[in-house]
């Protein structure tokens, strides 16, 4: 052991030192895609174990492209995504920079700051369900006690402002994440370009849309893969807060494929659809982590 | 003189501006710690109570099996399945996370880049999506309802993000400290523990709060994969309060209140290393 750590050029080392994280890996995740994979083939059904070997070749996936309430639920996750990783990043940049120019007291701020982060999407979901209540809710009862509406405003009952509650509490849970990590890459930041700059007359804006802004891409990169990574963790909200309802109006992809999958035990069909939205994620984290590469490229730092 | 009083003037207005921003950032979830103190009759009072009458612990004392009126929820061993859990995972996963984020820092080898793009996308698989299969698996392998069951698929879910974290750490961390470290006869491996683990702890602390975090909270695959007090874990448990049709409000947020302040705690406590431990390498690639 000893003597093939001093080696540095020893091709074991590395292969040794990832091994267990790839058969962690390849267990819990390759081996149950693979199985997956099969299931998606078959009509298989829980209540039915026998349906295991039955395949049926493509039928599933033949079933989906022309599932309309499937391809409307793709399109709503993808909206829901886009809206969501927008307002997330936007909000996160601005609060990063605020508390970065703050001398006093910064420690305290980024505590406060970091609140939400430690929520678990489980909670956050009852949580807004509870603010959002139309009867009780902390919302409609300070809308009402300051007369701003006299009737009670359904919040999880109407489709498009159950839409923008769900996007909402999705937005409270991860924006830290994003200005954590913004945070971060702006205390990472060499003072002498700055220095440099103002000396040479830029105004604020230059400064940050020149030296500032490339500088933080690769941090905003990092923070989009990781929330794509996770972007998944939505379906505890959206199951809590609206189980996807009214009427399917805010079904996502997740929520639709737990209906499909446990509620109507339909697994091989649930197993296709799983296969789509794991796509979806994977190309989503494969996007930004190019971007990332390009990013840190483009700041000389090439690998 | 009156020029650094503006200065002044002007730093404690920004520190102003951005506390209240802060605070009402935080609104929505100090609304539910303060509603676990409160009775469940004024949190459902018509018209609303908006400063509390009474504040009370009556919530916990019910949800502990304490008190006239009890509800009948297994909190402490819904605690315990989560802290077991959740340790245990973190601690694996940090082991396995730092050996191979250690392998990617400092050694060069053949599809280096393929294996680590291959652990991110395996873990953007959906939670939900991946309960699937690993539902019937885990029931063939009876690791249904146990805590190791649980435990293997948390370290799984926590490895790609912790190997990339202390890699990005490690790359930070000049090669020449542990060269000159061997030149004066340590083996590579005493190098590591001794100068480059130490300097790395921040990451490696950055990637134990995320870790332990992500398991605390995950619900998708708990749900799926605990059944009984054996178990379940806290998140799983805050079902218990919702009946088909009525949810117990104030019951609901004591148990709010005992899932957050394990993870106050623990981010408070290594809040200091937190941020310094979140580069990922910063620009270098």
């Amino acid at each position: 052991m000893a003597r093939i750590l001093t080696s540095r050029r020893a091709a074991l080392t590395p292969l040794l030192l990832l091994l267990p994280a790839i058969a962690t890996m390849l267990f819990v995740v390759a081996l149950p895609l693979v199985f997956s994979l099969w299931t998606s083939f078959t009509p298989y059904r829980l209540t039915r174990p026998d349906t295991l070997y039955d395949v049926i070749g493509l039928r599933n996936y033949i079933r989906l492209m022309s599932d309309a309430a499937f391809w409307v639920a793709f399109g709503r996750t993808v909206l829901f995504l886009a809206i969501a990783l927008n307002v997330e990043f936007l909000l996160g940049l601005g609060i990063a920079l605020l508390i970065n120019r703050i001398t006093w007291g910064q420690r305290g701020l980024r505590t406060i700051m970091m609140f939400p982060m430690m929520f678990s999407p489980i909670l956050v979901g009852f949580q807004f369900k509870f603010i959002f209540n139309d009867n009780i809710g902390i919302l409609n009862n300070a809308l009402q006690s300051l007369g701003l509406t006299d009737q009670a405003i359904p919040w999880l009952v109407d489709a498009r402002l159950a839409m923008f509650s769900i996007i909402f509490a999705e937005v409270w849970m991860s924006t830290s994440v994003f200005a954590i990590l913004l945070l971060a890459g702006l205390f990472a930041m060499p003072r002498d370009p700055l220095e440099a700059a103002k000396v040479d007359g830029c105004n604020a804006w230059q400064v940050f849309r020149h030296i500032m802004l490339p500088f933080l891409m690769p941090f905003a990169f990092i923070a989009m893969t990781i929330r794509s990574l996770d972007v998944a963790r939505a379906y505890d909200i959206v199951a809590v807060m609206t189980g996807g309802g009214p009427a399917g109006r805010t079904e996502l992809l997740w929520t639709l494929i737990a209906r499909v999958g446990y509620d109507n035990a339909r697994m091989g069909q649930a197993n296709a659809m799983a296969y789509v939205s794991t796509l979806l994620s994977v190309l989503f984290t494969w996007y930004f982590f190019r971007k990332l590469v390009a990013a840190r490229r483009y700041m000389g730092g090439a690998q | 003189m009156t020029r650094d009083l503006r200065r002044q003037l002007k730093a404690a207005a920004l520190w102003l501006t951005a506390f209240l921003l802060m605070v009402v950032m935080c609104v929505p979830g100090l609304w539910v710690v303060l509603s676990a103190f409160r009775p469940n009759r004024e949190i459902l009072a018509k018209p609303p109570v908006w400063l509390p009458e009474q504040l009370t612990l009556d919530n916990f004392a019910k949800i502990f099996g304490f008190g006239a009126d009890q509800v009948a929820i297994p909190v402490a061993a819904y605690f315990w399945n989560s802290m077991v859990i959740a340790l245990t995972s973190t601690v694996i996963a940090l082991a396995i996370g730092t050996a191979g984020g250690y392998a990617f820092a400092r050694f060069r080898f053949r599809f280096k880049n393929a294996v680590f793009l291959g652990l991110m996308l395996f873990r953007a698989v959906p939670g939900i999506a991946l309960s699937l299969p690993v539902f019937i698996l885990w029931s063939r392998l009876g690791l249904i309802d146990a805590q190791l069951g649980l435990i293997i698929v948390y370290v799984a879910l926590n490895v790609p993000f912790t190997a990339w974290l202390i890699d990005g750490f490690f790359r930070q961390i000049p090669e020449q400290l542990s060269e000159a470290a061997q030149v004066d006869g340590c083996t590579r491996w005493q190098a590591f523990w001794r100068i480059e683990f130490p300097l790395a702890r921040s990451g490696i602390a950055a990637a134990g709060v995320f870790a332990f975090l992500t398991s605390w909270n995950e619900f998708a695959l708990a749900s799926q994969l605990t059944r009984s007090t054996d178990s379940k874990t806290l998140p799983v448990g805050l079902m218990d309060f919702t009946a088909q049709f009525t949810i117990d409000w104030a019951g609901m947020c004591a148990m709010a209140v005992i899932i957050i302040v394990p993870a106050l705690i623990l981010t408070f406590l290594v809040q200091k290393h937190l941020i310094s431990g979140l580069t990922f390498g910063g620009v270098k690639g």
